[in-house]
């Protein structure tokens, strides 16, 4: 059942300039991720969650959007996701140090906690699983407009145990809605290993249960993520109703900032996750396809670098949220 | 203009707007062509469809979650919760989501919608402890909500209009011992009623009555008691508590310099709490008398035996003892 080794030779039938704008993307989210956890380990960032590891879910499910036209209802990992989207880095260096210009939440919400009407990307909580149910909410509103878009909402494979979950997919397949529900498992949720959140090998296994397309993918090569996700937008846009996109995943840091994955993961478990770095395969890959020529993974790299460097003298300068502005936006302002 | 009932009147807003707005749209458990367990929906199915009024699955915390990514999506959804003693499983929704979402996204998303639910019981409900409760305190509790209590036909009708235009969650909870019970003639043509606003049921000048409800009709028949002895009982109804229509409370806690707050809910911790802490605070030196309060004794909810429910609930005579112990203080 798992999709997995994409033969290179064929890549998806994307591009040369796709597929190093999706290695591009992938590189950006990684290190911008890297560059968060660096601030949090200054004492600069106060609290930072990490998703390195998603990278090729997330641009595999991005690239199979219709960006500026389609839906995205994220969870905490989605960095790399909510680029692909059209944020910048700068907005998630904003969002780290607290500045009242993150475009997020102007600092109210941890980081990690996207949203950006500009960009389709609905805002989100921390309770886990909440989003479902509005994905469903926003897909039941496209049906009632007759519109073509399609909404994506991700979660854990923790977030699968709440009720929620069940809530809303039974929902959305009741009505068919356009609705892709991706779960990026990684095989914890926080210290919890996924035979003690479920009794099935996949979450995905239970699309059947709810009446809906599933499928289990290997979120570690992103064009087979691509070709699934595409799959699961396709069904959606065309009326066929909602898929259950399972991306098996890899959790290369902790939790998040206030967490040791060393406590309760072992030595040779952590040293596999690191030897399934999405970000080094897909290098691999397009090296070996020709795709990426010599020094072009580095020239990407510089200019990722650049970016993000650029980004941060911008963050560092702007201003904190000025402490009148903590009792605005409770209710429309009269 | 129109007699009409309690649940007429909820009933007719909802198509009133659903005609003028086609971005309202009916969500809840048998809202469809059943048209609701008390009617609040009857005839909308066959006017509107399956698209604008969705027979949702048995589901609390769907109901008002799909609402939500209704509203984030630009529709203006109204979520029928059964009876609000089922609405716990939806609390997350409403207090973690709903809530938050202006302020947590600084003003970039909002999360205009309805959030109607029977409530309330009574010796002639016999709804026992699942079918009773008046839970408006935990909502109250809550910044980023409004929450509506309307106690008459015209206000129900106007309040609910006010409450799908309103920009921001409101929960609305009609008191399902008014639904039939009452009868009213409501404008014919559109009116609105503000939500913030109390209105003074009944002037008086000796002691004020600050309710909401269905308590509002026990309380103005106790004051009748009271006035044919010559103590004349100033009624106010809330009609939102909130937000509190604070100048309503404090003017009227002036004129009369006594205050018995009285709602069926549970008292302590609750609304009435809220009430009298702002007539203290606001209005000390205009006292003759303690602030008091009546409502729910400490048992969670209305027992089913009429026996007693009797203890649970106010009703006239009770409200008039407190009145007559406030008059001779
Ligand atoms: C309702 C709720 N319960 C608990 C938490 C605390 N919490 C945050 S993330 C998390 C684990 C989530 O794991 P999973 O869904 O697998 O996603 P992952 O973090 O592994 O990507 C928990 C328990 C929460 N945020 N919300």
């Amino acid at each position: 059942m798992v999709v997995s080794e994409s033969a290179p030779a064929e890549m998806a039938g994307l591009s040369q300039d796709q597929l190093r704008s999706m290695y591009r993307d992938m590189v950006l989210g990684r290190l911008l991720d890297e560059r968060i956890l660096v601030l949090n380990r200054q004492g600069r960032a106060p609290f930072a969650i990490s998703g390195q590891g998603h990278e090729a879910a997330q641009v595999g499910v991005g690239y199979a959007l219709r960006r500026g036209h389609d839906w995205l209802v994220p969870y905490y990992r989605d960095l790399t996701l909510v680029l692909v989207m059209g944020m910048e880095p700068k907005d998630h260096l904003l969002a780290a140090l607290g500045k009242a210009a993150d475009p997020n939440s102007g600092a109210r919400q941890m980081p990690g906690h996207y949203g950006s009407r500009a960009h389709n990307i609905v805002t989100t909580g921390s309770p886990v699983a909440t989003q479902i149910l509005h994905a469903v909410g926003v897909a039941q509103s496209f049906r009632y407009r007759k519109e073509d878009t399609v909404v994506v909402v991700s979660v854990g494979e923790g977030g699968s145990s709440e009720g929620d979950w069940h809530e809303g997919l039974n929902w959305a397949a009741i009505y068919h809605l356009p609705v892709v529900f991706l779960v990026e498992n990684n095989a914890y949720a926080i210290s919890v290993p996924q035979s003690r959140q479920m009794a099935v090998a996949h979450v995905a296994d239970r699309a059947a249960g709810y009446g809906m397309a599933g499928a289990v993918v290997d979120g570690g090569d992103v064009l087979a993520v691509y070709r699934a996700a595409s799959e699961a937008v396709e069904r959606a846009r065309s009326g066929q109703g909602p898929t259950l996109l399972e991306a098996l995943c890899v959790r290369l840091q902790s939790h998040s900032s206030d967490d040791d994955q060393r406590r309760y993961r072992t030595a040779e478990d952590l040293a596999d996750t690191r030897a399934h770095d999405p970000v080094v395969r897909f290098r691999t890959e397009l090296e070996a396809a020709g795709v990426l020529l010599d020094g072009d993974a580095d020239e990407i790299r510089q200019e990722c670098q650049r970016l993000i460097e650029a980004a941060q003298e911008e963050a560092d300068q702007a201003p904190v949220p000025d402490a009148a502005s903590a009792l605005m936006h409770v209710y429309a302002e009269a | 203009m129109a007699e009409i009932t309690y649940v007429e009147a909820i009933r007719s807003a909802m198509e009133d707007e659903m005609r003028r707005d086609d971005r309202v749209l009916v969500m809840g458990e048998d809202v469809g062509a059943k048209g609701g367990v008390f009617g609040a929906t009857a005839g909308l199915f066959a006017a509107f469809g399956e698209e604008r009024v969705i027979d949702s699955p048995l589901a609390e915390a769907a109901i008002v979650g799909v609402a939500i990514g209704c509203a984030l999506a630009g529709l203006r959804p109204i979520a029928e919760i059964q009876f609000l003693d089922f609405i716990p499983p939806a609390m997350d929704q409403i207090i973690s989501e709903a809530a938050k979402i202006r302020y947590r996204s600084n003003g970039d998303w909002s999360c205009p919608m309805v959030i109607r639910a029977p409530c309330g019981g009574g010796v002639h409900v016999h709804g026992a402890l699942y079918h009773s409760q008046s839970l408006e305190a935990m909502f109250a509790h809550v910044p980023g909500l409004k929450v509506v209590v309307p106690s008459t036909p015209t206000d129900a009708k106007g309040l609910l209009l006010a409450a799908i235009r309103d920009p921001d969650p409101v929960c609305f909870f009609e008191h399902k011992a008014l639904y039939r019970s009452l009868r009213e003639e409501v404008p014919d043509d559109e009116y609105l009623v503000p939500i913030g606003q109390g209105r003074v049921v009944r002037e008086g000048r000796d002691i004020s009555c600050i309710t909401y409800g269905a308590t509002v009709h026990e309380a103005v028949a106790a004051a009748d008691r009271l006035a044919k002895d010559g103590v004349q009982v100033e009624v106010v109804d809330l009609r939102t508590v909130r937000p509190l229509d604070r100048s309503i409370i404090i003017s009227t806690a002036r004129k009369t310099g006594k205050v018995l707050v009285a709602h069926e809910a549970n008292l302590a911790i609750g609304v009435g709490a809220e009430v009298a802490a702002i007539v203290a605070e606001e209005c000390f030196q205009q006292l003759d008398a303690p602030v008091m309060r009546i409502g729910g004794p400490e048992i969670p909810a209305i027992p089913f035996a009429e026996s007693l429910a009797e203890v649970y609930c106010l009703g006239p005579d009770k409200i008039e003892a407190k009145l007559r112990e406030l008059a001779a203080y």
